[in-house]
């Protein structure tokens, strides 16, 4: 063997998961175990009027009564619920951060070493951040100049308290507390996440996102996000995840709701990129179990969901659209990279209820070392749906002999004036063209790179500029040492 | 800068090539001509580096380091360029990306500063032009839908670009409409130097009329049977390889009984 390819495989040996420190910063945190005096301590400590505590003891009852669903091509070991903490936060200094300047210095490097600087004057031209530590938000930026354009970018717990009539009016309104065993969950612990509203009109004057960092040990995070657009609004919101890296595994359950009023287009768009576990072992890594749904209320409104899916150990997840009113759209682009002994099981939902909607599913899933990629995906047409129309491509892509792509497609159509079109493959990633690369001088990481960017290209032309470039190395870092 | 010593090569336990001698000094030019499946592409793939070929026996030097020591990529690096007979398609990555990282690759390995993307585009005109390239190919995914032709005209365009010091065309020229054929060959002359070596494997003789070549080999299975001048492929395009192999086989019927 040529030394080359030792140097190589040191190189990779040594490039590991990134985002895997962990903050000291002293916690407020609540004792592992879950009942209802938890679920009333975690309302009790954000202050919550008491119709939020009674919407959250009603799920946490209805949550007791359903067993965890098996159906996810996924294997793990049985999750105890008891065992994890439902809350833990940054101490803060009297109420909680009012400005940056009241933020734990160890917490702005945190994110700064992220490449996340929360200083506004720092910040990325054009982007409003709220970050997310553990289950609290820490700070959020940009609020004055959003406020300008009417636009309401906080964290959640802060909506509960200035805005409740609209937290009131929404939450819930797309993703049911009882619709599902961790959406139930989630709505009984939730501790934070954003809420964004644009009103009537207003084109969000920038990029918002939101970056979610688990810390602390032993704590599920459960974030909960709202975002509403409000007739002939616009707005294209990001969020972002990673977590150090531990041996045990952690649970992330979040929900996120979208609704979209007549005329208005939401984009959300995620790149994932929690803990995947080791490698080898399989150890430790997040279980990223989410429900996101995005409510196509008015007429001619539009919700894209774009997701880069490169972490978590579990990733259990179908963004998904009603489309209600007559010529919606729904879109759903999604890259999921399985490596090491990761799996996933995603996809989305298109359910279409009024005339003339349209639905378009791009889906590229990359398995690699000795990870499962299942792509999931439901397009159901409802009798009164005339003229629906949907578009699915489901690719696959293999990297090496011992990983698995898997692809369910459902379909249910009521109304013959329907029409789908869908279209799948599964290619290994040829060794001629890694030859082809190499005969360029291109060495074989930068061929597997390119050639998987080309494979996704369709999907990241869907992400924010800023962006894209991000979830290209964020690919590249999660497939280093799939091939040789 | 380019010597090949008894070469035999072997794929899944196929002996193909048996024996091979070759050595192509700076400044020349080399045909190879000789029938379907004699070993051509072969030796084509075995100098570029690909590992599903074998090499049983013998050896190659390359500006006096040992090729076969080299992984694929560094021997793109140190100047060898294959011209593929099949090129290969990359869906989503544009031909002008692919060759920038090649090409920026390429030029770290020599120790030189990668270009920006002003003096790339620069760079990438001028030779467009030489190959006479619609722009269109540029932007659009390596090889993906190109036609027979386009492919192969790309192929000769990264060449121009990446400058190798040895380059390997691997019957560049089939496919290609007659104007293609002199377009090609031009930009092949015009890349000719004194320190830059060439093999070019054709079927016609047609495209020595343009790239005229100073030595002229015939590949039969496995084996350089014969060498000459640009005439050799003359000779062959006239008689065929028949002619050869006959004109072989008395040969060796007539030398038989003084080594008896
Ligand atoms: N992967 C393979 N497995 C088995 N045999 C192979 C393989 N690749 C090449 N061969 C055989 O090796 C021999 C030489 O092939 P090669 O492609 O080098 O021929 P060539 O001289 O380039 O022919 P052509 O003029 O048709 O391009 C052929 O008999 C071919 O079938
Ligand atoms: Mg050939």
């Amino acid at each position: 063997m040529p030394s080359t390819a030792t140097e190589t495989i040191e190189q990779l040996a040594s490039r590991e998961y990134q985002a895997g420190f962990e903050t000291l910063v002293e916690q407020d945190t609540l004792p592992p175990g879950l009942d209802e005096d938890v679920v009333r301590a975690i309302s009790a400590k954000k202050n919550e009027p008491e119709w939020m505590l009674e919407w959250r003891l009603a799920a946490f009852r209805h949550w007791q009564t359903l067993t965890e669903p098996t159906w996810a091509k996924v294997e793990y070991e049985p999750i105890d619920y008891q065992a994890i903490s439902y809350y833990a936060a940054p101490k803060k200094k009297g109420d909680g951060p009012k400005s940056l300047d009241e933020v734990d210095p160890e917490i702005l490097r945190t994110y700064e070493k992220l490449g996340i600087p929360l200083h506004e004057q720092k910040m990325l031209a054009g982007v409003a951040v709220d970050a997310v530590f553990d289950s609290v938000s820490v700070a959020t930026t940009f609020q004055s100049k959003l406020a300008e354009a009417g636009v309401i970018f906080c964290p959640f717990s802060e909506a509960v308290q200035k805005h409740p009539e609209l937290v009131k009016k929404y939450l819930g309104s797309v993703v049911p507390p009882k619709d599902n065993f961790f959406a139930a969950l989630n709505s009984a612990v939730f501790s934070d996440g954003s809420f964004v509203y644009i009103p009537k009109g207003v084109r969000c004057p920038m990029e918002l996102s939101t970056y979610f960092r688990i810390n602390a040990k032993n704590t599920g995070q459960f974030e909960r996000t709202l975002i509403v657009a409000e007739e002939g609004s616009h707005v294209s919101y990001l969020e972002g995840c990673t977590a150090p890296m531990r041996d045990e595994n952690q649970l992330h359950a979040a929900v996120v709701e979208l609704v979209a009023a007549e005329d208005a287009t939401i984009k959300y768009s995620t790149v994932q990129n929690w803990y995947p576990g080791d490698p080898e072992t399989g150890k430790g890594g997040i279980y990223n179990f989410v429900t996101k749904r995005g409510l196509c209320a008015g007429d001619r409104s539009k919700i894209s969901w774009t997701q880069v899916e490169t972490g978590s150990a579990i990733t259990w997840k179908y963004p998904s659209v009603i489309l209600r009113g007559n010529d919606t759209i729904g879109e759903f682009y999604s890259v999921a990279v399985t490596n090491g002994r990761q799996q996933a099981d995603t996809g989305t939902k298109m359910i279409h209820v009024g005339n003339n909607t349209k639905s378009t599913i791009i889906s590229k899933g990359i398995s690699a070392g000795r990870g499962q990629n299942t792509y999931r995906g439901q397009v159901e047409m409802l009798k009164g749906a005339h003229n629906a129309r949907n578009y699915s491509q489901c690719d696959s892509m293999l990297i090496g002999e011992d990983c698995g792509a898997h692809t369910f497609p459902y379909i249910d159509v009521q109304n013959p004036s329907a029409q789908m079109e869908h279209e799948a493959s599964t290619s290994k990633i040829g060794e001629d063209q890694i030859f082809y690369c190499n005969s360029r001088g291109l060495d074989e990481e930068t061929a597997v790179s390119l050639i998987v960017n080309g494979f996704c290209k369709e999907v990241f032309r869907e992400l924010p500029m800023e962006f894209a470039v991000e979830a290209q190395k964020l690919l590249e870092v999660s497939l280093e040492g799939s091939v040789g | 800068m380019l010597k090949i010593q008894n070469l035999h090569v072997s794929i899944e336990d196929n002996e193909i090539l048996k024996g091979l001698d070759l050595e192509v000094k700076p400044g020349e030019v080399h045909a190879i001509m000789g029938p379907n499946g004699s070993g051509k592409s072969t030796l084509a793939q075995v100098l570029a580096g690909r590992d599903e070929y074998e090499v049983t026996e013998g050896s190659i030097d390359f500006q006096g380091e040992d090729l076969l020591e080299m992984d694929p990529e560094i021997r793109a690096c140190e100047g060898i360029f294959l011209a593929f007979q099949y090129p290969v398609e990359i869906p989503g990555v544009s031909n002008t990306y692919f060759l920038k990282a090649a090409l920026n690759a390429v030029r770290k390995h020599r120790g030189e500063n990668e270009l920006d993307a002003v003096d790339f585009l620069r760079l990438v005109r001028e030779r467009m032009k030489m190959v006479e390239m619609d722009e269109t190919l540029l932007n659009r995914p390596v090889n993906e839908g190109f036609s027979g032709g386009e492919k192969k005209r790309n192929e000769i365009f990264h060449m121009s670009v990446l400058e190798p010091k040895l380059a390997v065309l691997d019957e560049t020229d089939s496919g290609l409409d007659i104007d293609a054929l002199r377009i090609v060959a031009n930009g092949v002359n015009s890349l000719r130097a004194e320190d830059r070596g060439f093999l070019v494997i054709t079927h016609y003789q047609r495209l020595l009329d343009y790239i005229v070549p100073d030595f002229v080999h015939v590949l039969v299975d496995g084996r350089i049977v014969r060498s000459g001048g640009k005439e050799l492929a003359h000779e062959l395009e006239d008689k065929g390889y028949g002619w050869l192999e006959a004109e072989l086989a008395s040969e060796a019927t007539s030398a038989a009984p003084v080594g008896a």
